[in-house]
């Protein structure tokens, strides 16, 4: 399968491409590690007229300590973010999840920018971010803002990136040592979640369950209002729609959530 | 068409290309470097893997062009220069660890990636580092012995000493931050 013909201009800085979204408009697409993009385009699922690869900005690549946060650049590979020993120490469930996508040459070249901005409700990273509270720098024409991610994911693959910004980099907060849980449901070798489940803090998030990953709402009070895990997690499912696919049923679904609420909930120490 | 310079297997070129020529058609079909396979043409199955930087990549999921200025290795570049096989290639032999083959310079791949980031990977290890390529065959006992005995040799001096510049090109570009990659679980 091959991808539809389109024009190609590497950026040469976070500026740069700036420029290029603002002059070439909804007709290019952004090109970080190109596992969800690629796919689609071979598929022709999608055809931009322009890509704007941002794999040679190692500007926006790398990960460090910011006062009580990690800020993870856009184009960490999740290779990097799983085996970092700042972010094992610190947002172990985030190097965790890193290290449950797809398989290790995806790995290689996946993206955490990337991954957050497709926005697949199914994929590990949007999931993690929800679960640990964090947020994203998203830099546009008049500078850059914050996106917490209870605000980013809008709809199926849809988040509240403007069409003229750009997600530079990822927030997530510094807690060495906090419990957390992560179950993740699949079938095959390298797939993406039946239904998953991140537990951290108080915050119980479902991937999968929704056209967006999902906080457990119902759950989430149970545990802050003292109840056990395990009648915490009979409310996993509450509130939510989820698809039917070829994989499992929306009555099956509402079962993993609650067994995998459960597990993950158990898991945490 | 855009002009792309790369390094494949050692030697240095420089080709007009589509920009959605996909890599695994540029070594193909460019470079007549047809050991990587097309299989399951979706991210999935691993025939295609080659080294990119030291990096196992799918190379159906690359475009040419984000590979430029890059190393590609292939299975055609792992062997010396006098026909000696590299040490997973020989293992893979000895093991049996094939059956049609048309896996296989994936699985070789992916395993010359595996060990440069991990050189004594555990059996679970071993099978979670070749979590992303597909034998059809369902020969995978055999496969992850030959892994095995590849780590094994390499522990005896062997995978260093052997092949092309694979190997150590990988474990330079996996850098610090990205050792052990392959092989660990991070569990609370």
């Amino acid at each position: 399968m091959i991808p539809a013909p389109f024009d190609y201009v590497a950026a040469e800085s976070t500026a740069h491409a700036l420029d290029l979204m603002a002059s070439l408009g909804d007709d290019a697409k952004l090109l970080a590690g190109g596992h969800s993009l690629l796919p689609m385009m071979k598929l022709r699922l999608v055809a931009p007229a322009t890509l704007i690869d941002l794999g040679r900005l190692t500007e926006l690549a790398g990960i460090s300590a910011d006062g009580g946060e990690l800020v993870i650049g856009a184009m960490t590979r999740h290779a990097d973010l799983a085996a970092s020993g700042l972010v094992r120490a610190e947002a172990p469930l985030l190097a965790h999840a890193a290290a449950q996508v797809g398989d290790p040459q995806i790995r290689h070249r996946g993206t955490i920018g990337g991954s957050l901005a497709h926005a697949d409700p199914a994929a590990d990273l949007p999931m993690a971010l929800l679960a640990l509270g964090g947020s994203v720098d998203a830099q546009g024409p008049g500078g850059t803002r914050r996106i917490a991610a209870d605000d980013f994911f809008a709809g199926f693959f849809e988040t509240s990136l403007a069409p003229d910004e750009l997600l530079t980099a990822v927030r997530v907060p510094r807690a060495p040592g906090a419990a957390w849980g992560y179950q993740k449901f699949v079938r095959r070798a390298n797939d993406w979640a039946i239904v998953g489940v991140a537990a951290a803090g108080g915050r119980i998030v479902l991937a999968n369950m929704g056209p967006v990953p999902l906080r457990a709402s119902a759950a989430e009070q149970a545990l802050a209002g003292g109840a056990s895990a395990a009648d915490a997690a009979e409310l996993a499912a509450e509130g939510t729609e989820p698809g039917e696919d070829i994989h499992a049923d929306g009555e099956f679904r509402r079962h993993l959530a609650r067994v995998l609420t459960r597990r993950a909930l158990e898991q945490r120490t | 068409m855009m002009r792309v310079e790369l390094t494949v297997n050692g030697e240095r070129r420089s080709d007009d290309v589509e920009p959605r020529l996909l890599l695994v058609h540029y070594l193909r079909e460019t470079c007549g470097l047809r050991a990587a396979n097309v299989g399951c043409d979706t991210t999935s199955c691993g025939a295609c893997t080659v080294l990119l930087n030291g990096a196992s990549v799918k190379s159906c999921t690359i475009l040419t062009v984000q590979a430029a200025g890059g190393e590609v290795t292939t299975a055609e570049g792992l062997a010396a220069a006098d026909g000696e096989l590299h040490p997973v290639q020989r293992a893979f032999r000895q093991e049996h660890g094939l059956q049609c083959g048309f896996c296989t310079p994936g699985m070789v791949m992916a395993t010359v990636g595996l060990l440069a980031e991990n050189p004594h990977p555990t059996e679970k290890q071993v099978r979670e580092g070749l979590e992303g390529n597909l034998c059809r065959c369902t020969g995978y006992h055999n496969i992850v012995r030959a892994v095995l005995a590849a780590a094994g040799e390499a522990s005896a001096g062997g995978v260093s000493a052997g092949g092309a510049s694979a190997v150590s090109g990988a474990s330079a570009a996996a850098g610090a931050g990205s050792a052990n990659a392959a092989g660990e679980q991070v569990r609370p």
